[in-house]
């Protein structure tokens, strides 16, 4: 069930994925509308993470393409904010709270130029509303997991954008910062922005979301949470691994075949 | 001491020269080796070291004398390839980065001295002092080197300064700085080449084998001491600088000692006092603090041994023996005999014929002990649902931790209890 919407803020095209030339993400196809909030399910290793970080470019396609606002990525890039998993930086570097949160500035600011009052405005109040405006000249390598990760939401915020992705930005968090950042989530989609969060705990998806991408390596379904949240979708989504699948991939990465053959090549 | 004046005031133009050259040279290798340190590159930093001495020696054959500009170019070649060879490696083979770097180490140190050694066996005049490069000679600095090299060091620190913000965020997160639209590549080229180039102007001073250790070594010690990379940028800065002057002051003295070892010695020096001394975060500092907190809970021990005994005979201002004590609690004899005294010392215990008897002070802090103790068993079996038998080992370690301000917490959720799960009382004040 792929629910397609006019004017998406996001478009995926047939988007294929590989990491060594293992495919992970089979040829998703899929759009969202503005101002939605958007919870990515799937079971472990369905690519969650993969296809945010493939739509940000951070990890190349074998094929097929990304628009957001109906534009590429690299035309709309002050509009759009990431919020990585916290274990993928080292939080044993000298810097404070403050600092973290102000390179989320350092794209409107552009090169060579240091941080201005306004910018640092932008990071307390941003830091305030994650409730942690006190920790502001601490430094990261004395914070726990939860408050870690309100920091790095905190920098996000700082962006200012129209467009949000989210890489579990709940783990590690306790109950009430869960409940208060995902109020924060809700209140910005009211305001026609949109999230897009990577999550892991089925039993929140319907209170949080309000569209549902579920993936297993291959989109399973995407719309709204009610039509979406079945038992029949989720039984496909988590039903185990598609085995022929998982063994194609690695039969493409042993032979190294390329995912996918260059156009005009057709042989 | 005559020559140690004489260096130090300066006087003389050419050891203004061999100052201002070192003090240049150093600093911008260990500004750009802290970038490289945080990036968690520092092997890369070596390669690129060894690497530069090849180019150095095909430079001078190829112009047949030293011009610093021509070997500035030669060193520079080589030091760029050795690192798009490593990338190579990594990238198109199942090679790792590591053994790429040491193979790609050796293999153009070995070329350079190769070549180092046939240039001297030439007959060709012009290269006496070329072996310098390998352990470096801060004191046999040119004007025109240091003008050279000085252009180059000042250059580099400014480079550094517009781009700070990037390479701060190149360090801490790439990815993110990569989605924010900064040119992420460019920037990792940017740092990339001005370490080939701190490299290539160091060597002067402290010559390819040790020229490592100065991008490195000043920012490790520097991360001791602080949590803030400008601090840190300063410190390293510093720490270099220091060790760059004392090792050619060294060098112009004793006129047969290399530069490069000595630099090196000093500031392995520093970075030994901080790996030892550094508050916070050196070994001496840990230590102190582990064997403070020993003491403490030796402390708080005998005084809850004290306060246990008078639970027992209903009398807390009893003098209690050394051997009603050591029946009471398995003490080390000796730890004993030093907390007893200690304690006696701050007023928490008195000495008596009879043996030792609580203050007032040591009854409270006693009891304190005594209360924490039975209401975290209280705790663990209420919330965690331990067993009651199961708490007690768990409660002799938390008894010691517990701040006031927890306590109150743990009172309030808890309901101020009056037993703890064995049925002992909780004794509040």
């Amino acid at each position: 069930m792929i629910k397609h919407v006019e004017n998406p803020v996001l478009e995926v095209h047939d988007l294929t994925v590989s990491y060594a030339r293992k495919p992970v993400l089979w040829d998703i196809d899929l759009t969202l509308p503005q101002g939605s909030l958007v919870g990515i399910v799937g079971p472990n290793g369905a690519g969650k993470s993969t296809l945010i970080k493939s739509i940000l470019d951070l990890v190349p396609a074998s094929s097929g393409y990304s628009k957001l606002f109906g534009d590429d990525l690299a035309n709309v890039r002050r509009r759009v904010a990431y919020m990585p998993q916290r274990e993928s930086v080292d939080w044993d570097f000298p810097a404070s709270v403050l600092d973290v949160v102000l390179m989320g500035r350092y794209g409107k600011l552009g090169l060579f130029k240091r941080p201005r009052k306004a910018d640092r405005e932008v990071a307390h109040e941003c830091l305030r509303k994650v409730g942690m405006e006190a920790f502001a000249k601490r430094q990261i390598s004395q914070l726990s997991g939860g408050q870690q990760q309100r920091v790095f939401l905190a920098r996000a915020l700082a962006q200012e954008a129209d467009l949000y992705f989210m890489d579990e930005p709940f783990a590690g968090v306790d109950a009430a910062t869960e409940k208060a950042i995902i109020g924060l989530l809700q209140e910005m989609a009211e305001q026609n922005k949109t999230v897009v969060v990577v999550h892991h705990d089925l039993q929140s998806v319907v209170q949080y979301f309000n569209w549902v991408l579920l993936l297993n390596m291959r989109l399973v379904a995407s719309g709204p949470t009610e039509q979406v949240f079945t038992n029949e979708l989720l039984q496909e989504a988590y039903g185990g691994k598609l085995t022929l699948l998982t063994e194609v991939s690695e039969l493409v990465q042993k032979g190294q075949f390329a995912a996918r053959e260059k156009q005009g090549y057709r042989g | 001491m005559e020559a140690f004046v004489e260096f130090f005031s300066l006087r003389d133009p050419n050891i203004r020269y061999v100052v201002l050259g070192t003090i240049l040279l150093t600093a911008s290798s260990a500004v750009v080796g802290t970038f490289t340190f945080l990036q968690k590159k520092s092997l890369v930093g070596d390669a690129v070291a060894h690497a530069v001495l090849p180019g150095v020696c095909l430079a001078f054959l190829l112009a047949e004398s030293k011009n610093p500009l021509l070997l500035i170019v030669g060193a520079f070649v080589t030091g760029w390839l050795s690192l798009v060879v490593i990338d190579t490696i990594t990238r198109n083979s199942k090679i790792k980065e590591d053994t790429a770097i040491g193979l790609v180490l050796s293999v153009f140190f070995g070329v350079g001295i190769l070549l180092l050694t046939n240039i001297q066996h030439s007959g060709n005049a012009a290269q006496s002092g070329l072996d310098s490069f390998l352990f470096g000679k801060a004191a046999a600095l040119l004007p025109n080197d240091v003008r050279a090299f000085g252009i180059l060091a000042v250059l580099l620190l400014a480079v550094v300064g517009l781009l700070y913000k990037e390479f701060k965020i190149l360090a801490f997160d790439k990815n993110y700085a990569a989605i924010l639209g900064l040119p992420v590549r460019a920037l990792e080229l940017t740092l990339t080449t001005l370490t080939v180039l701190a490299v290539v102007v160091g060597i002067q001073a402290v010559g390819v084998v040790l020229m490592a250790a100065m991008l490195i070594t000043p920012a490790a010690a520097a991360r001791f001491w602080t949590d803030r990379l400008s601090i840190m940028l300063i410190l390293a800065t510093t720490f270099g600088v220091i060790s760059g002057v004392t090792g050619s002051f060294i060098s112009y003295t004793a006129t047969a000692m290399p530069t490069g070892p000595w630099v090196v010695v000093i500031i392995s020096i520093i970075a030994g006092i901080s790996f030892f001394f550094a508050p916070r975060k050196g070994i001496f500092f840990r230590v102190r603090r582990q064997m403070n907190n020993r003491r403490m809970i030796l402390d708080e021990n005998i005084l809850k041994t004290f306060f246990n005994l008078g639970e027992n005979d209903h009398s807390f201002k009893e003098a209690r023996s050394w051997d009603q004590l050591l029946v009471e609690r398995h003490f080390v004899p000796r730890r004993l005999r030093n907390g007893l005294a200690r304690l006696r010392r701050q007023g928490f215990l008195e000495r008596q014929s009879a043996g030792w008897v609580l203050t007032q002070a040591g009854f409270e802090k006693g009891k304190r002990t005594v209360r924490l103790h039975r209401l975290w068993e209280l705790y663990l079996t209420q919330y965690l649902r331990i067993a009651p038998d199961h708490v007690h080992e768990d409660a002799e370690t938390i008894e010691h931790v517990i701040t006031p301000e927890l306590e109150q917490k743990l009172q309030e959720k808890l309901g101020f209890p009056e037993v703890d799960p064995h049925q002992s009382e909780i004794p509040y004040r």
